[in-house]
């Protein structure tokens, strides 16, 4: 490995110059080719992939963790991580149940999953920031604590019986084939992307991942900034628990189980450096592309789960691995 | 937004390409058999038994598939791939009786035919729902389970789970229903192992000492069955006392060969399978209509009669013995 040691071909800060710029293209077009490429087989195999009503359904397979992607993204690209999202849904749509009792109507429903997502980060923050834990442990931890009082809260019953508005948003459409899901995915993608590539606050993202002390001392608020991502991504989970719920049209404590890791292959798969300091949200934005093709496109060959998720992982290690191998055979020519 | 224009672009291409897609000609009917997670030996048993009917219809084809785990969002993407694949019936064995209603509620408007088995769903998410038993027919299997052994008659006790399951309770209801058919048959006791192997066990055991005559012991709890067989045996009271209720093969069969069992009883897989394509394949056809007293063809598994809940219940659960123990221990 000492030759991929001095080489740093993942690094792929989103503003660059000269020669790493083409290495940056190359990523996301690398993934955008595999798209394509995805594209392209799906429609020769199957005779029912290229509709548009069958190529919106397809969205729903990546809309909701999409979306917990992006805050992810940025998280990480901080140098941080935050496991406990998956829980954070569940908690988030066990409150949305509980309260229906009060009848206090979509607005109500959605300011409360609000209410808990933020919560729940706030939680996380602080464990990691005041008392500085490593956030992989504190949101292990946390992944089953938040799950966990759902079971409490529900055991084997299911919540029922939610208004049409909250339904609306997870199964509905805004016009055409386009769902609403889909529309807030392309929303939160501009936002985001403006916040990381367009802002100071993004700036700092990217300085605290690829050095926190060197960040401390140009004046970045180092805790601030971390704290404030993992409100962002409690909240980013709770808008998927209000999404998942409407489309489920229940909640129980088993919701979105194991999404967490689905979630954080997704921002791999994009580009983002699980070592924090470099990534993108084009990248995530094709990577969910990528991996919602290939799951709908596999399933309706009807190919078994497992190898779907094999084709996945084959997947994850060949985006990450290709660049390393022609940034290794480079260096071998010029020697 | 450079990916989305092309995204658009494509869209269009993809609506252009419709006409030339949209009409294939289908000659089979095709039935998707939705299982729980795949890699799971009772829904494999349930597949083949699926394709046994469909060979016997000979015009139609089964899709077996399911998701990796037991979630309802992984069943919910299988269901919207078979909706795009536009396949004529869905039969689904459900992880969340709730969550999967609005996909298969979409199903049913794109006119598919949407039934579950095994494991239901909400009544507003399907057309009908096929139980492997009734608890009827569980009670007087269990019972007639131990008389079959027991041509002199004489005294039976049951091992059950806890003293609030509901499902072992109604079972146990349903026995004491038909005892009179039984009148030289005893029940002396009912005791609780609380569905824990080690207090099933001493349960079983304080059993055999309060009735030194006892002639069987009924569990109708796979953890109680497996317990007792193996009080009986450590007891040396292998030929005395017979265990029986339902268990499943894979647990049961060192009890079967070691005759501390002869013979107990659970749903067959294959059957269920068998008779959920059976059942798919004649709604999607529109040979018949699933409505409360609708009586439908299983094949060679007879008629399911829905009830007000549009429920019908397959048959009296399979007995498993020495002679047929091998063929199924390997499968769940």
């Amino acid at each position: 490995m000492s030759l991929a040691e001095g080489t740093k071909p993942r690094h792929v800060p989103d503003r660059l110059t000269g020669r790493s710029q083409r290495v940056l293209r190359s990523w996301e077009l690398l993934l955008f080719a595999v798209a394509v490429g995805i594209f392209v087989a799906n429609s020769l195999a199957s005779p029912y992939f290229l509709n548009p009503w069958n190529l919106s359904d397809a969205t729903f397979n990546f809309t909701e963790r999409a979306m917990i992607g992006f805050a992810m993204a940025l998280l990480i690209i901080s140098g941080e991580i935050d496991l406990s999202v998956a829980g954070i849904i569940a908690l988030a749509s066990t409150a949305m149940g509980w309260a229906l009792q009060f009848d206090v109507g979509t607005a109500g429903l959605i300011a409360i999953a609000l209410a808990v997502g933020l919560a729940c980060g706030a939680f996380n923050g602080a464990l990691v920031t005041r008392f500085g834990l490593p956030s992989i442990v504190v949101t292990i931890g946390t992944m089953s604590l938040f799950r966990g009082i759902s079971y409490i809260i529900l055991g084997d019953q299911a919540f029922n019986g939610y208004p049409e508005g909250i339904a609306f948003l997870g199964r509905g459409y805004a016009f055409w084939v386009v769902s609403v899901q889909l529309v807030l995915f392309a929303v939160f993608a501009v936002v985001f992307g403006v916040l990381l590539h367009k802002t100071n606050f993004g700036r700092q993202i990217y300085t605290i991942g690829n050095n926190p002390t060197a960040a401390r001392f140009s004046g970045v608020r180092v805790e601030r900034v971390k704290f404030i991502l993992f409100l962002l991504t409690g909240v980013m989970a709770a808008v998927a628990a209000i999404c998942l719920t409407g489309r489920l049209g229940s909640t129980r404590p088993s919701i979105a189980y194991a999404w967490e890791l689905e979630v954080v292959t997704m921002v791999v798969l994009g580009g983002v450096s699980i070592l924090g300091g470099a990534g993108s949200i084009l990248g995530v934005v094709i990577a969910a592309l990528v991996m919602g093709l290939v799951t709908f496109g596999l399933g309706l060959l009807n190919v078994p789960g497992i190898v779907m998720s094999i084709f996945i992982g084959a997947l994850l290690i060949g985006v990450i691995a290709i660049p390393r191998l022609i940034a290794l055979v480079r260096l071998r020519r010029r020697a | 937004m450079k990916l989305f224009t092309k995204l658009a672009a494509g869209l269009t291409l993809a609506g252009a390409l419709m006409g030339g897609t949209a009409a294939i000609a289908q000659d089979n009917v095709r039935i998707a058999l939705v299982a729980k997670s795949l890699g799971n030996g009772f829904f494999e048993a349930a597949a083949r038994g699926a394709e046994e009917a469909a060979e016997e219809l000979g015009n139609a084809e089964i899709i077996y598939t399911g998701p990796t785990s037991t979630t309802a969002e992984g069943q919910i993407e299988v269901i919207n791939s078979l909706i795009a694949q536009q396949v004529d019936a869905i039969a689904i064995s459900a992880n969340d009786p709730d969550a999967v209603v609005p996909a298969l509620q979409r199903a049913m408007q794109r006119g598919i035919t949407v039934i579950s088995w095994d494991s239901g769903v909400a009544p507003e998410g399907r057309e009908m729902h096929l139980a492997p038993s009734s608890n009827e027919l569980i009670g007087q299997t269990i019972i007639k389970l131990a008389a079959d052994h027991m041509p002199e008659g004489g005294q039976v006790a049951v091992l059950s789970a806890t003293s609030t399951s509901t499902n072992q309770n109604a079972w146990i209801e349903e026995m004491n229903a038909v005892m009179d058919q039984y009148p030289d048959i005893e029940v002396v006791a009912t005791v609780y192992g609380d569905d824990l192997a080690d207090k099933s066990y001493r349960e079983a055991q304080g059993l055999m000492q309060s009735y030194p005559d006892l002639d069987a012991i009924i569990a109708p709890t796979s953890v109680g069955i497996v317990a007792a067989a193996q009080a009986v045996q450590d007891a040396g009271k292998v030929g005395e006392v017979n265990v029986t209720g339902l268990g499943l093969p894979s647990e049961m069969a060192g009890a079967i060969e070691s005759g501390a069992s002869e013979s107990f009883a659970i749903w067959n897989p294959v059957d269920l399978g068998y008779a959920t394509a059976m059942l798919a394949y004649n709604l999607a056809t529109d040979e018949a209509t699933a409505e409360p007293g609708a009586e439908i063809g299983m094949g060679r598994m007879g008629t399911a009669t829905l009830d007000d809940d549009n429920t019908a219940a397959m048959s009296e659960p399979f007995t498993y013995d020495a002679s047929n123990i091998d063929e199924y221990k390997d499968i769940f």
